[in-house]
């Protein structure tokens, strides 16, 4: 029924469109001189048509469910019925009326479902028959209004900045509110946990958590030295710092290869063959470091005398180094091939070689982007989840052997949302403080970014 | 004294044949201007002297080059030595994106030149008061190059060039980004270098070759027309085409 309205109210906004283009031209055709081009006369009419199907859809929206409640809930006012056990029969009267009710069915609430229905239609049918003559009046009386001398354009283009601006405001508001839930929960989570328990607690140990019975009163002792966050952290950054390593040295240089030393024949093949690698999910990568890289490198490893754990900080570091690479790869070498080429032409007249060009001019000029695209593998490298889960294993040692297995936040996150959660579990909240705590971390890092991109650029430009 | 001899010079860009049989002499302590309009040919005959053209893939030079009667075209010449003796200095300013001091120091630390800090002050000190720049920069050389204006620039890349002591310095239209001024400042700048430097300098203005070179050459469509004394081709060309550029009839 709402996509029938819907696909009809698009069709009238189109109508519209072409009635106030019309009309334009037909004002063209008079020899008069219009003050906008004539389409924008159309987006004017289309525009009429618009605002108040948006206006009076949202409202509907909002205050629908709660006159139906109203009306529904009338039927039982001053029966001694408390709010919850109201609120449990308009739910119950709800599913009666999908069909999706399994209990056992009183006349009361059948009654109360039938109302529902016909509540519910007459509510559309008159959505409908409001929104269509609300619409046609609007655009019928703008479009009356359309003459020579009047303005559209500039209505026009304000409603697109508005537009605009909306779509930019929801984004900045999601990430406002997603930040805000993060924060409230982190505090529930604080209130349980003492701070300092969680920063600087060496012992990770979450499934502790599990044991409790959900009836008994919550006791904040029994979990002292369950959620200290040093070993999971000391793992983020570890398995971080294993995968720059592989990263930054691998991608740098392949980047300096594409943009100075390759022919344009293997640019050609070699640059899109490098981004595939980017393309590959990442649940491809972590079954490759757990099936195939782990095994290897224990194998490797014990053929040495070395004792290495079949999921090793190693494998998931190294492969999710394999998994960064395109990105500082593609990165450098589109910043190394934006530097101009008269300063390489500079160097080369001085009569240095290609190396010491890269090495003293392009590499300086690039640094700010090259910089960049590190700090961008960086934050991808401590927001990676699943190469971790699958191959570093999900118990949190705090160690620097990277030959054992650690955690990351994100892992650790991942293990405390599978299957069931209660709210307001500090176990489940745990994951909020630790999702605040990496967003924190990867906001400080794009700061550092900023920071020194921006000093760059002052430098040198 | 001849310093430069070039024999049948050919450069082809792919197929394309930009350069036919040039055949030129260039004496050493002058200036020698080329001339002729846009992609006559000029700055691809200029770039072979410090076989500049070897960084472009298409690009192919034939022919000789004799500078010091060494033939740079051969093998056995080592670019990196060639160009410490032939410097060059671009169209558009190009300082590297570094301080003042490192921009001039560059040449001198790739070619090993300085044994000290102390001797290496004394190269930028010198290059730059060769360029006519040091009274305006002496107190901020640690400031990045990028931050001068246009014909601060361009003087600083001619310090750059000069801090090697080349023999030749290539100028590729030096002064076509910038002010009259600034052009004005170059140009005498061009007068005093001739003293230690062979220079030869690419030009749209005939009025500058006129003006700071002995020699011109006058190239048209890929050919060395005609070249000879700078006084004798303005003011009495054998060829009428040379003729009828520098009155401005064509180009």
């Amino acid at each position: 029924m709402n996509l029938i309205l819907f696909t009809f109210i698009v069709l009238l906004g189109f109508t519209s469109y072409y009635f106030g283009r019309k009309k334009a031209y037909s004002i063209q055709s008079t020899k008069k001189r219009l003050t906008a081009l004539p389409q924008f006369y159309g987006y004017y009419l289309a525009i009429w048509c618009a605002i108040p199907a948006f206006i009076i859809f949202s409202l509907w929206a909002i205050f629908e469910p709660t006159i139906v409640k109203l009306l529904i809930l009338s039927d039982y006012s001053n029966q001694g019925y408390l709010d919850d056990e109201l609120n449990l029969i308009y739910e119950k009267t709800k599913a009666l009326s999908r069909g999706q009710f399994t209990g056992e069915i009183t006349p009361f609430i059948k009654a109360s479902a039938e109302k529902y229905l016909s509540l519910r239609s007459i509510a559309q049918s008159s959505k409908a028959v409001i929104v269509l003559s609300i619409i046609i009046a609007s655009v019928a009386y703008a479009y009356k209004r359309i003459s020579s001398n009047s303005r559209t354009r500039e209505p026009v283009e304000k409603f697109l900045n508005a537009v605009l601006f909306t779509a930019s405001l929801a984004a900045i508001l999601t990430t406002v509110g997603i930040v805000f839930s993060l924060i409230f929960q982190t505090i529930d989570f604080f209130k349980v946990i003492p701070l300092f328990d969680f920063v600087f607690g060496t012992h990770w140990y979450p499934a502790k958590a599990f044991v409790r019975d959900s009836s008994e009163a919550l006791d904040p002792t029994m979990y002292s030295d369950t959620f200290g966050a040093v070993p999971i952290f000391a793992g983020t950054f570890f398995i971080a710092f294993i995968a720059m390593c592989v990263a930054i040295p691998i991608g740098l240089m392949s980047g300096i290869y594409l943009a100075e030393y390759a022919s344009y024949k293997v640019r050609q093949y070699a640059k899109p063959l490098i981004e595939i690698l980017a393309g590959i999910p990442t649940v491809v990568y972590g079954f490759f470091a757990a099936l195939t890289v782990g095994p290897f490198l224990k194998e490797l490893g014990t053929s040495m005398g070395l004792e290495v754990s079949a999921e090793s900080a190693l494998a998931a570091g190294g492969v999710m180094g394999i998994m960064i690479i395109p990105f500082i790869s593609s990165l450098s070498d589109d910043v190394i091939t934006s530097v101009p080429q008269s300063l390489r032409d500079g160097s080369y007249a001085m009569g240095a070689t290609k190396s010491e060009t890269i090495k003293r001019v392009i590499f300086p000029a690039a640094l700010p982007g090259i910089v960049g695209s590190i700090l961008l593998g960086v934050s991808r490298a401590i927001g990676e989840t699943m190469i971790v889960v699958m191959a570093s294993g999900l118990a949190a040692n705090l160690t620097l052997n990277p030959l054992e297995s650690t955690s990351t936040i994100t892992a650790q996150i991942v293990v405390i949302l599978i299957g069931d959660q209660a709210f307001g579990d500090p176990k489940t909240q745990a994951a909020f403080a630790l999702g605040m705590s990496l967003f924190l971390v990867t906001l400080c890092l794009n700061i550092v970014a900023l920071r020194v991109v921006k000093k760059y650029r002052e430098k040198y430009e | 004294m001849i310093k430069i001899k070039a024999k049948d010079v050919d450069v082809f860009y792919g197929k394309k044949q930009a350069l036919f049989n040039i055949s030129l002499d260039i004496e050493e302590n002058q200036v020698t201007a080329l001339i002729g309009p846009s992609g006559c040919g000029k700055s691809t005959f200029l770039r072979c002297l410090n076989r500049m053209n070897d960084v472009i893939d298409i690009c192919s030079v034939k022919g000789k080059i004799l500078i010091n009667d060494f033939n740079i075209n051969d093998k056995s010449c080592d670019v990196v030595r060639l160009r410490e003796k032939i410097g060059m200095v671009f169209q558009k300013p190009n300082p590297f994106p570094k301080t003042l001091y490192e921009n001039v120091s560059y040449g001198p630390t790739i070619h090993g030149m300085a044994q000290s800090k102390q001797e290496m002050d004394e190269i930028v000190e010198t290059s730059l008061k060769k360029a006519a720049l040091w009274k305006e920069v002496k107190d901020r050389l640690h400031e990045p190059g990028t931050g001068l204006s246009g014909g601060q620039q361009q003087r600083l890349c001619i310090a750059r060039a000069i801090s090697v002591r080349p023999e030749v310095i290539l100028m590729d239209e030096p002064c076509s980004a910038l002010d009259p001024i600034a052009t004005a400042q170059i140009e005498e700048l061009i007068d005093e270098l001739k003293k230690e430097h062979t220079i030869i300098i690419v030009t749209h203005s005939m009025a500058q070759a006129a003006r700071v070179s002995q020699h011109t050459g006058f190239f048209h469509l890929g050919q060395l027309i005609e070249h000879g004394s700078t006084d004798k081709i303005f003011k009495n060309p054998d060829n009428t085409k040379t003729q009828d550029y520098i009155t401005g009839r064509f180009g």
